[in-house]
């Protein structure tokens, strides 16, 4: 039997892969029709005109699910003001030397920047996106309108996969987070690296007693 | 219009390499409405849906002479009646005959995000092939004139096609085929332009000294083309544009939007890739274990 700390909960992962394969579909069924290289990939939700039918509905779904995770996380990805010196010090953390950096809550703050970057793009593309669908909304707004819609809504789109990149490509690179988002749980010795100031609120009792369990 | 193997496109929609154009020695063609010879009497309109076998849903009277009121998947062209009180107080009845303008530079054909929905033959003629239409309405934003309409049904979006089918064969558009007065005059763009300025020359004898062929540069030009009594003014003739470029938001979202777009992802993909391969995975130690392990077990001690 070892110690492990429960990360994220059944709930917490549940909602944040769906959001996950969402996002994965947006991406790729927005890019088929962005980029006329890139059209070949409406061929993997069944050709152009399922492409545009489908987009819109799930992103009607990843607002939901990414709701749900802004009611989840919020909280802990308030600033603070070691977050600005963590950013301060972000060398010495890209180059796997985290002792430079000042000890990390239970976010670290490229995280919560990940996480509001979101909170911004994700309504933006929702409410440009509604703009530009045309089956529903076509003669809602004006043309002009419109225009502007579908250029912030590509925008957005942009900056979104850019964040995304960042980080599924920190997921990788700091071993054993993808677990911590899959089963759920970190070893002490991760809380311990990369989450000082957490495992320390952890073993002061600060958060639920339940989060620190036996594992075969 | 469908395909029947084209080879003379000078543009195809969302395409990065050069469209099939051996054919491409033909002469540029031009449709010429005059409006001061046009009556309103529609002929125009009947004959378009007769060619095309297109059927508007009966409407319902709005007030004007104009019938169905707007533009829709089964109305490509349309007398717009707009009736306007000039200087001296006397009643103008300006009629103008709407739908596509076959641009130059074809804002519909920059925004379309299916590769082929939009083509430009070398006679200039835009045309749209149905079937690769996607029905996203990105046309309707790329156009400057408001022509393209989204079908409820099919999903797919229409204009007035100039014709093509016939304009192939060498007969001139339905339209120009039926008007009685001679007001819609179709042939190659330079002879078009010689026979508006021999009109325009008449009309300004005739006390219209602002009359002028209407044929804006902002789009490189039109392949439908208008005289106009009051070319100073296009306004006047049922919101006929002023100066009508595609807007710069579309020229930014298809033009610097998308090699930036696709180079700011790639460029985040290879510094994580390079990062990866320079720096290595963060991983967790032994050490890290134990001094984790430590933490937790000395708060066990110490309740």
């Amino acid at each position: 039997m070892k110690t492990v700390i429960v990360r994220y909960t059944t709930m917490n992962r549940v909602n944040h892969w769906i959001t996950a394969i969402c996002f994965v579909l947006m991406v790729l069924s927005g890019l088929s029709m962005f980029h006329p290289m890139l059209y070949w990939l409406s061929d993997l939700f069944g050709g152009g005109q399922w492409t545009r039918a489908v987009h819109p509905w799930i992103g009607c779904v990843l607002l939901v699910s990414y709701l749900g995770l802004i009611v989840q996380f919020w909280r802990e990805n308030l600033w603070h003001r070691e977050d600005t010196q963590w950013v301060k010090s972000i060398r010495e953390v890209a180059d796997n030397d985290e002792e430079g950096a000042p000890p990390v809550g239970r976010n670290n703050a490229g995280q919560k920047l990940v996480f509001w970057s979101m909170t911004l793009l994700i309504p933006v593309l929702f409410f440009t996106g509604l703009v530009i669908w045309e089956v529903y909304f076509g003669e809602a707004t004006p043309i002009p309108v419109q225009r502007a819609a579908a250029l912030i809504h590509s925008i957005a789109a942009v900056l979104a996969i850019i964040v995304w990149v960042v980080h599924v490509y920190a997921a990788i690179w700091v071993r054993d987070s993808v677990r911590a988002m899959t089963q759920g749980y970190v070893t002490p010795g991760w809380a311990w690296r990369h989450h000082r100031k957490w495992l320390k609120e952890l073993a002061s009792g600060q958060h639920d007693k339940n989060l620190i369990r036996k594992r075969p | 219009m469908s395909d029947l193997q084209s080879q003379d496109y000078i543009r195809r929609s969302a395409s990065t390499m050069t469209p099939p154009s051996a054919r491409s020695h033909e002469d540029e063609v031009a449709k010429l409405i005059d409006v001061s010879r046009c009556i309103g009497c529609k002929a125009c309109q009947s004959a378009c849906m007769e060619w095309n076998d297109l059927r508007q849903e009966v409407g319902h009277f709005e007030g004007s002479y104009q019938n169905p009121n707007d533009l829709s998947p089964s109305v490509w062209t349309l007398m717009k009646f707009a009736e306007y009180e000039n200087e001296q107080g006397n009643l103008e009845w300006l009629i103008r005959k709407d739908g596509c303008m076959h641009c130059e530079d074809p804002g519909c054909l920059k925004a379309c995000p299916a590769p082929g929905a939009i083509v430009q033959y070398a006679n200039g003629i835009v045309d749209f092939i149905s079937d690769k239409c996607i029905g996203c309405g990105y046309c309707v934003k790329g156009c400057p004139f408001d022509i393209p309409r989204i079908s409820k049904t099919d999903h797919k979006s229409y204009k007035c096609t100039l014709c093509s089918d016939r304009v192939t064969v060498g007969l001139e558009p339905a339209c120009v085929k039926a008007c009685p007065t001679g007001a819609i005059m179709f042939g190659t763009k330079t002879d078009m332009k010689h026979q508006a300025a021999e009109r325009i020359v008449d009309l300004k004898s005739r006390g219209f000294d602002k009359a002028g062929l209407y044929d804006p540069a902002e789009v490189g030009g039109t392949h439908v083309m208008y005289v106009l009594h009051h070319a100073d003014k296009p306004s006047l003739y049922s919101g006929l544009p002023d100066k009508p470029g595609i807007s710069p938001m579309v020229e930014a979202w298809k033009g610097v939007m998308k090699p930036l777009a696709l180079a700011g992802i790639a460029l985040a993909t290879v510094v994580g890739f390079f990062h990866y391969m320079i720096k290595g995975p963060n991983e967790v130690t032994e050490a890290d274990e134990a001094e984790g392990a430590r933490v937790l077990d000395e708060t066990e001690k110490t309740p």
